[in-house]
């Protein structure tokens, strides 16, 4: 791990070098491509503006994503347990899916109004899918044996759910969070970008009919900042809630290996 | 060859057998047609009795096995346990798989003590037992391990030990050692023999092999494909306990030819000749 975290960091740097130098050698205007160095001083001249519009992004696309990880779970069971969900509300999902979510937006706006309730459901629709999805595919992948073992028990359709079911779909489920996170920060822009007063999508769009370009980058660098903690987060809290799956066995045993 | 009381097994006549297996039928519902999968199966297995039930692949030897567990309906003819009619699983069943279905987000003695938890018991009273079992299974200091930590063999042990948890009236096992290696499995049999006579329970044995099936069964089912149905039942009388030495003995010897010669009067084995060139069978 602590051998990734260096040449991630490392790659990352060598990249912003590189792209502070092209900037002095090509003398790009500061309205067209501002270097790095630009851009943190930017955040840094205001540190406490900036910090205020990242943490309502990221409040947004947590409610968001909440949203989507408690009813994507509840529908999906809904979904595996019965066939009359399987036909309506599945195939009803599968078909949304197909529209673009983020024209959907200016919808909300009308519905939901400008404030954070608007992007919250823009955020929350995106994300459902993936969930939904992985969480589907991980219930359905049950164990047959497993289930008929609880069957010979004696046991109900609810423990057959609790301890043989849902385990066994949690990493299917963290895979549909991965993206689903991601796709939780790009729906609490988008909603942003139709209408608000808050978030740096709300900062990016005024900035930008300003030409204060290096605000637009200064945005940027944040979302991409919050995007890999959020993403991070959830890889954390797989690790912690399955740590017996084969992904992090693997990793586990080499750790293993390289200390002995 | 009379049969030995040291097994501690009490053969009981079919009027008073503890499973009755009376005239049962499966047929599945297919879009070609109706596929006959069992058909009148009649035996009576005596409470603590040791029967193996051996045959080919689809000779119904598991969907028997899944009737008695309740996983599956019979089509006709009825399943009498311990004096009551079923149709779903009866209580004091233990069940190991051929694979050993061990939940990997469980520790080995989690896995043991699931059981308890689906039938909602306080835990703390059965703990202790479940280390007794993994004990005598030889896991002693694997209890916090997790399935994935084990070999093939260990976990099928602790998928035995989670099946006797309960103290099982009834144990069935679907070829439990069939995915182990020869010696792995050589070792499980002789565990196996160990366990039951130490607490004979009454076990229905499903194996392909011949083998086996003689030197753990008291009697052994031998049955034939489509339909599935019993061809004969032969009693085993070699004494207990049996050690690996016995399936040197010419008494071993004549069963298990006696037995090849109905798998070969089917037309089971042909198959298996056919693969390997003529020379393999004969003796």
């Amino acid at each position: 791990m602590g051998n990734r975290a260096v040449s991630v960091f490392v790659v990352i740097l060598v990249f912003f070098a590189a792209w502070e130098a092209l900037v002095r050698l090509l003398a790009l205007p500061l309205h067209l491509l501002p270097p790095p160095s630009a851009v943190l001083l930017e955040i840094g001249a205001e540190p406490k503006w900036y910090a205020i519009h990242t943490l309502y992004t990221l409040y947004t696309t947590l409610l968001g994503f909440g949203l989507a990880l408690l009813l994507g779970v509840v529908a999906a069971v809904g979904i595996v347990y019965s066939r009359w969900l399987e036909n309506t509300l599945y195939t009803l999902l599968v078909s949304l899916n197909s529209i673009p979510k983020i024209a959907l937006a200016p919808l909300f706006i009308i519905w939901l109004g400008t404030g954070t309730p608007s992007k919250v459901a823009v955020s929350f629709l995106i994300a459902l899918f993936s969930v939904v999805i992985d969480s589907v595919l991980g219930l359905r992948s049950a164990d047959p044996d497993a289930l008929d073992l609880i069957k010979t028990m004696r046991g109900s359709r609810l423990q057959a759910l609790w301890k043989i079911r849902f385990p066994g779909a949690l990493p299917h489920m963290f895979a549909g969070m991965k993206v689903a996170i991601s796709l939780a920060l790009v729906g609490a822009i988008a909603g942003e970008f139709v209408a608000s007063q808050e978030g740096l999508g709300y900062v990016i769009i005024t900035a930008q009919s300003m030409f204060q370009t290096v605000r637009v980058f200064a945005s940027i660098v944040l979302l991409g900042v919050a995007g890999t903690l959020l993403f991070f987060l959830v890889d954390l809290a797989e690790r912690l809630v399955c740590p017996w799956h084969v992904s992090h066995r693997i990793k586990d045993a080499k750790a293993l290996a390289g200390r002995a | 060859m009379s049969h030995e009381p040291s097994t501690g097994a009490t053969r009981v006549s079919s009027g008073a057998a503890f499973v009755e297996i009376r005239g049962v039928g499966k047929t599945y519902r297919s879009r070609r047609g109706d596929v006959a999968a069992l058909s009148g199966i009649d035996l009576g297995i005596g409470s603590g009795e040791f029967v193996s039930v051996l045959g080919p692949s689809g000779c119904g030897k598991s969907t028997l096995m899944r009737c008695l567990a309740g996983l599956e309906h019979v089509s006709s003819g009825e399943i009498v346990i311990g004096g009551r009619s079923h149709d779903g699983p009866p209580e004091g069943l233990g069940v190991v798989f051929q694979r050993d279905v061990l939940l990997d987000w469980r520790t080995v003695l989690d896995n043991v003590m699931l059981p308890i938890e689906v039938h909602r018991l306080d835990p703390s009273g059965w703990e202790q037992k479940a280390r007794e079992l993994l004990a005598l299974l030889g896991l002693t200091g694997f209890e916090d391990r997790h399935p994935w930590e084990l070999s093939g063999g260990m976990r099928q042990r602790v998928s035995i030990c989670r099946a006797l948890l309960m103290n099982p009236s009834l144990l069935l096992m679907d070829e439990p050692f069939g995915a182990l290696d020869a010696m792995t499995r050589d070792e499980l049999n002789l565990e196996l023999q160990r366990v039951w006579m130490g607490d004979a329970k009454t076990v229905f044995f499903v194996t392909h092999s011949i083998q086996e099936a003689v030197f753990l069964g008291d009697r052994v089912v031998v049955m034939s494909p489509s339909p599935g149905r019993i061809v004969e039942i032969i009693d085993v009388t070699l004494p207990r306990p049996r050690d690996l030495d016995i399936r040197e003995t010419p008494e071993f010897g004549a069963m298990v030819r006696h037995i090849r010669g109905l798998f070969l009067s089917m037309g089971v084995m042909k198959a298996a000749r056919h693969g390997r060139g003529v020379a393999a069978v004969g003796g």
